[in-house]
Formats: structure tokens, sequence, C-alpha cells
């Protein structure tokens, strides 16, 4: 088992998906951040068996609908003073903006310059492009 | 501000108004002549469409005002690489309201973001066409006399069909509609139609792929085209371009009250012969969709009675 130190102030990822959380490390920017970043893999985990864990020694500014499109599970843990002071549980955001680029050969977003990739969240759980409404990673050709 | 993006940006009740507006444009056109004196329709044309732009053309000339626009991209500043957001803005200065029709799928909505004029939504690509959508409902409600209670056929292209999924969308609103889906397995209706329009609202409906079977159920058939521009693969096209076509024998199957309707232009899918049946009703609809652009245009400016009563 090896101990990573915890932390005095900062923010802790938890519950992410084993796996997962170096994908999420580069979609959050958290590769850009000069602070100390620790990243647990295979975690052991009551609720899920494995889990990772990203850990922050700084408080920045976390873009939580990227996190909560990635997963809706993770938790956020807000430490001051080495103390837990909120934990923060993330849902399915309903809008996203330039998380995701639309695919879609026919959308304006194709050939629009300085355009947004804005993407809604559908009935059916999924996220379609506002603009040609194609679903993310559906392919209608 | 209000646009027309997307065949439900207006409710129920708000469909109803434009329609009775169109009802009362019909009867007394003369009432309507200078509604729209010293004020500009811009023609946003990207990609040719002739019928659809004149039909804009026509309806702001019925309600005394101007027109101007291009009808290409090519005669357009889009040719020296110009934005949809910079071109808007640009012609939000010179005109009142604007039409716009693009082969990209969402650039009206672009360009509704960036207005401080009216949008309407002039056909983007294969998405979206709301001002066919009101023609089509003009259409049914002048010939039924009603939008609830009927039984619908929609035949031909309804994978890429827009002008399908938009009437499907609008016609779920309304009481006791059913649908038949007439087409052959390729050029079926998207899945998503089915599972975020139809099952939810628990829209009774029907595959098939024999026009004739579904004849005598249909309160109003609805065909169209099987379009080359929406293929990347020729063959395809070609395998499929005739495989439904609307004659005077299959005709003899269907309601006597019944109404065919078509977006136009034909090409061979409905023989010459229907014309002279009285249910062949998609001259009348072409006609109509002069109308109810002129019911949209007073409404999306503001120059209806009701928003005068308002003011």
């Amino acid at each position: 088992m090896i101990n990573i130190d915890s932390i005095q102030n900062g923010l802790v990822i938890d519950h992410i998906k084993a796996g997962t959380g170096m994908d999420l490390y580069h979609l959050a920017g958290l590769d850009k951040l000069d602070c100390c970043v620790a990243i647990i893999r295979n975690a052991r985990s009551n609720k899920h068996g494995h889990k990772d864990i990203i850990k922050i020694e700084s408080m920045i500014d976390l873009d939580l609908d990227v996190l909560g499109y990635v997963d809706p599970d993770i938790t956020i843990d807000v430490i001051r003073d080495g103390v837990i002071v909120e934990k923060k549980k993330l849902a399915k955001p309903r809008r996203l903006v330039n998380v995701i680029k639309c695919k879609n050969p026919r959308c304006i977003t194709s050939i629009e310059e300085g355009i947004e990739h804005i993407f809604y969240l559908s009935e059916n759980g999924r996220y379609r492009c506002t603009y040609c409404e194609q679903e993310h990673g559906e392919n209608r050709n | 501000m209000r646009h027309l993006i997307d065949p439900l940006d207006f409710s129920v009740e708000e469909i109803y108004s434009i329609l009775k507006l169109a009802d009362d444009i019909v009867a007394n056109p003369n009432t309507y002549q200078n509604v729209c004196a010293h004020k500009k329709l811009a023609t946003l044309f990207y990609e040719p469409s002739t019928r659809t732009r004149l039909s804009f053309e026509a309806a702001m000339l019925n309600l005394g005002g101007s027109v101007l626009g291009f009808s290409s991209a090519d005669s357009s500043s889009a040719s020296k690489g110009e934005s949809i957001a910079d071109t808007i803005r640009v012609i939000s200065g010179y005109a009142d309201i604007a039409a716009m029709r693009h082969p990209k799928e969402g650039a009206p909505l672009r360009a509704a973001r960036y207005s401080t004029i009216p949008v309407i939504n002039a056909g983007d690509g294969g998405h979206q066409h709301p001002t066919q959508t009101l023609t089509d409902l003009m259409t049914i409600r002048r010939r039924k006399g009603r939008l609830t209670d009927l039984t619908i056929g929609l035949c031909g292209d309804l994978k890429f069909g827009r002008t399908v999924h938009s009437l499907i969308k609008s016609l779920s609103r309304y009481e006791n509609i059913r649908f038949v889906l007439i087409s052959p397995d390729e050029l079926r209706v998207p899945e998503y139609v089915i599972s975020e329009v139809l099952a939810p609202k628990a829209i009774e409906f029907e595959q098939i792929t024999s026009l004739e079977d579904a004849m005598p159920k249909l309160d109003i058939l609805y065909m169209t085209r099987v379009q080359r521009e929406r293929f990347f693969n020729e063959e395809d096209y070609i395998r499929l371009k005739d495989t439904y076509i609307l004659n005077a024998e299959k005709m003899q199957l269907a309601k006597k009250d019944m109404a065919v309707l078509h977006p136009l232009p034909r090409v061979n899918e409905i023989t010459l012969e229907v014309d002279d049946d009285p249910r062949a009703a998609y001259f009348e609809q072409a006609q109509n969709g002069v109308y109810v652009r002129m019911a949209l245009i007073m409404t999306l400016l503001g120059l209806t009675q009701e928003d005068k009563a308002n003011d």
C-alpha cells in the first residue's frame, strides 16, 4: 500500500472510475497546473472495489461541467487546514460548452470560425449538438 | 425578439394564431397589401432554392414591403470567407427581417444569436424547414378543417426528408394523431424520431413498405422526393429514387376526402394524371406557402392586430 500525504489546503477528486483518472487529468486541464498534483490509480474502494483519486494541493477553480460530463459519480472534497469543509456531488451538466466537438460534417460548426461547440443533455441522457441536434458519437450518414 | 428556427419554436396556440391570420389573408388580401410598407426582407440564400426564395419574396411584396438579398453563396460575402455571425450583424443594419437558407445544419440558429432583426430559417441542410411545416399545417387544416383526429401517411425518403421530421414533431402536439410511415428499409425515419417524439407521447404509428396497403387508412398522404443532394453515394440514390410512385390506380384505393400533399418539386413520384384528382392538394399547398409566410412575417415584425392592441 502506497501512502500519499494528506493535503492541508486543496481539492480531492474522489470516486473516479478506476482507470479513467489520467483522462480526467487531461480533460480538466490539470496538466497545466504548476502546483503539486497526485494521481492515485486503483485505490481500494468499499463501494466500487477500485477507484482513482486525484489530489490537488491548491484551491483552483475546477470546471465542474467537464468533470460531471466525464463521470457524474465522482465527488470533490474541499480541504482547508487539513479538514474536509465541503463535499461536492456532481451531476451530468445540462449544457456543455467547448468540452466535446460536433463531428457532423453537415453541421455549421464544421465551417464557422470562432463558433462554440455547444451540446445539451437530451431526454435519453445523451448529448446533442445545439446546432444540428446530432447526438455526440452518432453517425447518421 | 422572436425568430423562427425550429418548427416547435411556436406553441400550438401561436401556430393557431398564424394559421388564422393566414386564412384571413386568403379571404381579405386587400386589407394586408400595405401592412409592411417601408419594411425590408433580406433573403440570405447560401444555396439555390428558387421556390422557397420566391415564396418569401412574393409574401413580402404582397404585404407592400421590399426585398433584397442573394440567391447563392457565390454571390455573397461567404465566398470571401465571411462568417454567418458577421454577415447577419451587417444585414441587421440593412433590413427589418431576414430569411436564411443554408446548406449547413444550424446556420440560422447561429445567425439568430447575433442578429438584431428576426431570423426565419428557410431550410438548413437536412435539418429543419419550419416554414414548410407551417405551409403543411395550413394546408391540412384548410383541407380537413382540423389538425386533430387524423391518420397521416408519410411516404418516400423519411430518413433525410427534413420536412417529414418537422411535420411529425409538429403534428405530435395535436390530439389523436396516427402516423403510417411508408418507406424502403434504408430510408426509414431516424431512430430518434421514434424514441424522442413518438414513443414518449405514446403516439400510434406503423412502419410499412407498401403504399397500396396504407392508402385506404389515410386522411392525408404526404409524398416526398428522394433527393439526390442528400446522398453521398450515387448508386444508392439511383436504386431508391423510383421506389414509390403515386398514380391514378393507387388513388382509387384512397378515401374520397383524402388529401395528397407534397413539398414540391416533384420528379416522378406523383404522376401527372393525379394532378386532376380533386384530392391533389400540392399546388394549393405551394400557394398556401405564400399566405402563411405573409402571416409569419407580420407576426415576427409585430404587425398583427393583436400586437397593435398590446402596444
